[in-house]
Formats: structure tokens, sequence, C-alpha cells
């Protein structure tokens, strides 16, 4: 009988005529490598199957366009619209933080590695990487929130995530940075161009789609975030527009709905953990694409 | 030699230093307008160290120290009233890679130096296109393909590119850093046809690993050894009555 580490051994090409012990290592490191992976890959399809079969069969068309505000007594109607239109906005709001002062810190740590600035703030990028994220809500809302009187709002909300992007952008980005062959900086040196120049027209475009997935990562981290939202952007079941309103979120909304006494509640959690992860799932393969077409 | 050409270039003790490592000590040369000089010597002798020098390049690896006066038109390019920008515009170079910018067109890698320095007449872009291209050699087999990357080049296309991206901004001398190097024979030798040409419009400086090439392309050649500069004269004298018995054991190939 021929077994599948039989086969896989005749593959990487390692002959009969190998001592019997050797074989059967070889095959007990398969079984183990296997039984690695499918350690792995088995809690991810358990939650991948729970949330497709609970999520989809409450999801429907009401969803996308009613908020939370519109479910009636006994539970029906309303979707999660609000939650959505919040997660867009907030996510904007960390996205413009996260990017300018994420790449400008990476920037800064890999393209002037000289300055002495470098070490401290490469520090304080790894505290902020290990910071939890309720925390940076928590900051946010001794800061702004309470601090300089904003009350909760969208922008507060944005502000949080924003600060949790940071760490995980720089970090990826001075990663590609890294990457960048010193030669096509010299190159454009020496065609006497200044520094910056050199930046942002050779290096960064150079450095772009591995820049572009980096933000993707950290958009993906973020968007899932509950807690920095609580104390920042304290929710809404009423659909806005306005940052500078209380807003909900999508992780917001299915934190709080899941532990609501009422079925549908509860069925909308599911429909909204399960829209949050097919959102992130489309956002990487599209930006992936687009990064790839270039 | 060509005597009765201006001087271009001189230094007056330049000393290079990596930390407190000193790896070039004491060159006193001088190169004249239109001509190739070649900087010989084995590896780890500082000859790319020194070319690196007068175009301030080093300033980019920290710890790297430059003494002494590089004088370009007779004006010390390390004087402290100097931009190192101005210095790099006005002394070009091409490294011993190619290294064409990866997200740019044939013609965007040409034009590089003078639209990113504000050029935006187009006319004057296309021109200069041409003019570095033909400059380089290079003009016949890509004028139909400009706008491709630059990346999809040979090799040795590649290093003319770079030639010509150099040349766009026509600078008053051109630093070649064992250009050939990486290259197979053929496109070794129309890089040196290339050479005499270029030397109608500009200074060369050419750092190579091969005294054939040297004695074949340049008017002065500078022989340097763990960090000294040995000896300095017109290439034939040098190859042919070397003053110094260092000089001869090398290019008789009995070291090095």
């Amino acid at each position: 009988m021929v077994t599948r580490a039989d086969s896989l051994n005749m593959k990487a090409g390692i002959s009969k005529t190998l001592s019997p012990a050797r074989r059967a290592q070889n095959t007990a490191a398969m079984v183990l490598i296997g039984l690695g992976t499918l350690i792995v890959l088995v809690p991810l399809f358990l939650i991948l199957k729970d949330l497709f079969l609970k999520g989809f069969s409450s999801l429907n068309l009401q969803f996308f366009t009613q908020s939370q505000s519109e479910i009636t007594f006994l539970g029906s109607a309303g979707g999660f619209l609000n939650a959505i239109v919040g997660s867009v906005m907030m996510l904007a709001v960390a996205l413009v933080i996260g990017v300018i002062i994420g790449i400008g810190t990476a920037i800064f740590l890999t393209e002037y590695r000289e300055h002495r600035l470098v070490p401290s703030v490469r520090l304080m990028g790894d505290v902020l990487t290990g910071m939890p994220a309720i925390v940076v809500g928590l900051v946010v809302y001794g800061l702004m929130v309470r601090g300089l009187g904003f009350g909760y709002s969208g922008i507060a909300g944005g502000l949080a995530l924003g600060l949790i992007m940071i760490p995980v952008i720089v970090r990826a980005t001075e990663e590609v940075l890294k990457l960048v062959p010193q030669t096509l900086r010299e190159a454009g040196l020496a065609l006497g161009l200044p520094r910056w120049k050199v930046i942002m027209s050779i290096v960064l475009p150079t450095a772009r789609s591995g820049i572009i997935t980096g933000i993707i990562l950290a958009i993906a981290r973020v968007s899932g975030e509950a807690a920095p939202l609580i104390f920042t952007a304290f929710g809404n079941s009423f659909l806005t527009w306005d940052p500078t309103q209380k807003m909900s979120g999508l992780p917001l909304a299915v934190y709080r709905s899941a532990f609501e006494p009422s079925e549908a509640a509860v069925a909308r959690a599911w429909s909204g953990a399960l829209v949050l992860v097919l959102a992130i799932l489309v956002a990487s393969l599209v930006a992936r694409f687009a990064v790839r077409k270039r | 030699m060509n005597t009765d050409r201006p001087i271009r270039l001189q230094t007056e003790n330049v000393g290079v230093f990596y930390g407190s490592k000193d790896a070039v000590r004491n060159v006193n040369v001088s190169f004249r307008s239109n001509t190739v000089n070649a900087l010989i010597g084995p590896s780890g002798c500082g000859k790319t160290t020194f070319l690196r020098a007068i175009n301030r390049m080093h300033e980019l690896t920290p710890n790297t120290r430059v003494t002494g006066k590089i004088l370009l038109d007779g004006q010390d390019v390390y004087a402290s009233d100097v931009d190192p920008v101005d210095v790099r515009r006005r002394i070009g170079m091409v490294f011993q890679k190619p290294n064409p910018f990866p997200t740019m067109s044939i013609y965007d890698n040409v034009v590089a130096g003078l639209r990113l320095a504000g050029e935006k007449n187009k006319v004057k872009l296309d021109e200069t296109v041409e003019r570095s291209l033909r400059g380089a050699a290079l003009w016949d087999e890509v004028k139909d393909r400009l706008k491709a990357v630059g990346s999809s080049l040979s090799g040795g296309q590649q290093q003319r590119l770079c030639i010509a991206r150099a040349l766009a901004v026509e600078p008053e001398i051109l630093l070649m850093d064992e250009p050939t190097s990486a290259l197979d024979p053929q496109s070794t030798q129309r890089i040196e046809d290339l050479m005499e040409s270029l030397k109608q419009q500009t200074t060369i400086i050419i750092v190579t690993h091969n005294m054939q090439q040297a004695s074949r392309v340049s008017d002065t050649t500078s022989f340097f050894l763990v960090g000294d500069l040995v000896e300095h004269g017109a290439t034939e004298a040098v190859f042919q009555t070397p003053k110094d018995e260092r000089t001869e054991a090398y290019i008789t190939g009995r070291f090095g």
C-alpha cells in the first residue's frame, strides 16, 4: 500500500533505497507537520463555519438599508446601516491619521537613520505596538472626550483607531523601505536631487505595493476593534454622517447586540460579524489585485 | 597627456576616514578637462572610496569623514557654503551595477534629474532624452519604446541608460565606479567606445579593476595601494615605464 507520506517521499526524490529508519523518520515528520497544519486550520474553519451558517440566515437587504433605531419592539425590522456607516467614517479618519503619521515615522526611522532621535522614536513605536486597544481608547477619552470637552464622537473613535494603526503601518513601511536598494537612493542623489525628493519620487514609489499592503493590514487590524470605540465613539443606534456626533461601528454594534435578550438582535450580531469579516476579505483582495496590476 | 587642457578637478591632501580608520590618505592629484582618467589598484585599495569623496557621496554613511580639499574649477566642494546637492549636480555618477529607477519608464529615467529639479518644458525634456540617449549610444535601440520600463532592458542597455540619465543633467565631471564589471564583453566594449566620445562633453574619472580597460580608454592612470596614491601619470607612461616598483609589480600581474 502506498501511503500519502510515501508518495510525498517519492515526489521529494527520496528513493526506496533509503534505510527503513530514515524513511520512518521522514514519515513521522510528515505526519507531525500535517497535524500541526490541521491544528491551525481547524479552529479557523470552525469559526468561519459558524459565522457563515448563523450570519447568512439572518442577513437580508434590511440589514444594509435600515439602522438599529428602526428595530421594532418585537425585534423585527432594523439593520446595521448606522454601524456600517460609522465604521466607514471612523476608518476614514483613522486612515488619515495612521497613514500620515505612520508613513512619516517610517521614513524618519529608515531614511534618517543617523538622527539622534531615531532610537527613542523606535522605542515609542514598539511600546505603542504592545498597547492594549482599550487603553488607547481610555487615553483618547481622557485627552479628547473629557480633556478637550469634545464629547463622544466619531472623530474621537477614528483617532483611537488611528493611534492603533500607526505602529502597524510604521512596522510594515519600515520593512519595505529597508528593501529598497541603497543604490537607488545613491543614483537619485548623484543626479543632484535633494534627499526629500529622492525619498518622495524614487524610494516611496518603489516601495509602493508593500506600503499599500501594510495599510490594508492595518485596516484589517483595527476594523474589528470594539474596545477603543466604547469610550470614544460610544455608539449610536441612529444613522449619522456627522463625525462630531456619537457613532456606532460594526464591532461595537456586534458586541452590544450579542448581549441583548432578543433572538433577532443576536442574529443581527452574527450577520454583523459576517459582514465585517467579508468586508475585510474583499478589501484585502481588491487592494492586492490593484497592487499586482501595476 | 593633454597638458594644454585646463585642470578641472584638483585634490589637496584628501583623506577619507571610516570612523578612526583611514581608508584613503593624502591624495594629491589633478584631472584635466575632457580627459578619461582611470583609478586602478587591488580590491580595498581605496579607489572607490576616493571616487565617492569627489561628489560627497560619503555623507550618506554615518561616521565617515573627508579631510583635505577637492577643488572643482578651483572651488572646494567641501567648503561650508557649498550645497552637496549642487556638487552632485555638477559631478555625475555611474555605478557598478546598473540601477535604473524601477518604477519609471526609459524616458522618465533619463529626465529624472531634470524633471525632479522642476523642469516641465516638454520640448526641452524631449530634446534632452534624445541627446542623452544618443550620447549613451542607446537611442537607436530604444527610440520606439521610450515608455517601456527601464528594467525591461538588458544589463548592458540598462547601464547605458544610467549613463544617459547621468548625462541628461550635463555634468562637468562623470564618475564611473567599475561601470562594466557586471557586464558581458560585448556590452563592455560598447561602453568603452562610448567613453571616447563622452570626453568631448565631460571629464571622466573611472574606477576599474581591469587594467586592459584602463590602458585602452584612459588618458591618465592613478594607481592606489592600501589607501595611498602610489603613482599618477599619463596612462602610457604608467603602463610602460612605471616609476614605482609596486606599480610595476601590479601591472605586470605579480599581485592584486
